[in-house]
């Protein structure tokens, strides 16, 4: 019961915030509810009971996605401008609607396999074997920091003073 | 009526239409880089509901999130990066003005 209430309040915060990031015309309260919306889907992530990645996703999105973007909005001068759409408003809505359409009738049409055992708690643990044990994921957990290696290097190169 | 499936499924399409929806019509690249964020963390969602109601016990869902918001930070850094370097060259990122390569 109690999941069900949590499930509902965090939908309906993460649902409004999604909202306000795209229809506020002010950029930095976008980014403020971008970040409440991140907040609200950590906790979508505690009812499914991922703790692990409720928690990786408060230091993530909201401690440093949102940071990143906070910044880049003050260092450059758009903020007086607002966020205003181009032409394509109306044909985005009705694509996104459309695609909204689609895919919901496909989820409640296709008849999921839904297993009834209950989840695994706590997950750190078997995520840990799951990422660095033989047989598991290392390989992509090697790739992974050569991503991020060639990401900063990047985001460097771009940003330096000529 | 208890939550399922569905449910978190339906939620994650609303997130990611919301986020499509941003990134087609919005001018300012830093909100259309919001709005790919809204994206991934919609199929977050999915993927999360996925792991936990069809294989509890196995997490693959949950290992590919980790990878996902893996490539959302470099993303995100990356994307920002750009957005700065052509702020100082055209002092502008509405993405309207921004038409170099356009043929």
């Amino acid at each position: 019961m109690g999941i069900t209430i949590a499930f509902w309040i965090l939908a309906i915060v993460g649902v409004i915030a999604a909202l306000a990031v795209v229809l506020l015309r002010d950029v930095f309260r976008a980014a403020l509810s971008l970040v409440l919306c991140f907040l609200a889907v950590a906790g979508i992530y505690i009812t499914l009971s991922a703790d692990f990645l409720a928690a990786v996703q408060v230091m993530i999105y909201v401690g440093a996605i949102s940071v990143l973007i906070i910044l880049a909005i003050m260092l450059t001068r758009e903020v007086q401008r607002g966020s205003p759409s181009n032409r394509l408003q109306i044909p985005a809505f009705i694509v996104a609607i459309l695609f909204f359409g689609g895919v919901a009738f496909a989820m409640l049409n296709t008849p999921w396999p839904v297993s009834l055992a209950p989840p695994l708690e706590p997950t750190t643990s078997a995520l840990a074997g799951l990422l660095f044990s033989e047989g598991g994921f290392i390989l992509p957990v090697e790739i992974a920091p050569i991503l991020l290696l060639a990401a900063v290097l990047g985001a460097i190169a771009l940003v330096r003073e000529k | 009526m208890a939550i399922g499936l569905e449910h978190y499924l339906i939620l994650s399409a609303i997130l990611f239409s919301i986020g499509l929806y941003g990134a087609l019509a919005k001018r300012n690249a830093i909100v259309i880089l919001m709005s790919i964020e809204l994206m991934l963390n919609g199929v977050n969602i999915a993927m999360v509901a996925f792991s936990r109601y069809i294989v509890p016990l196995l997490l693959t869902g949950q290992v590919f999130v980790i990878f996902i918001m893996v490539v959302a930070a470099a993303e995100a850094a990356v994307g920002l990066a750009i957005i700065m370097a052509i702020y100082r060259s055209r002092e502008t990122i509405d993405v309207t003005k921004i038409n170099l390569m356009k043929w």
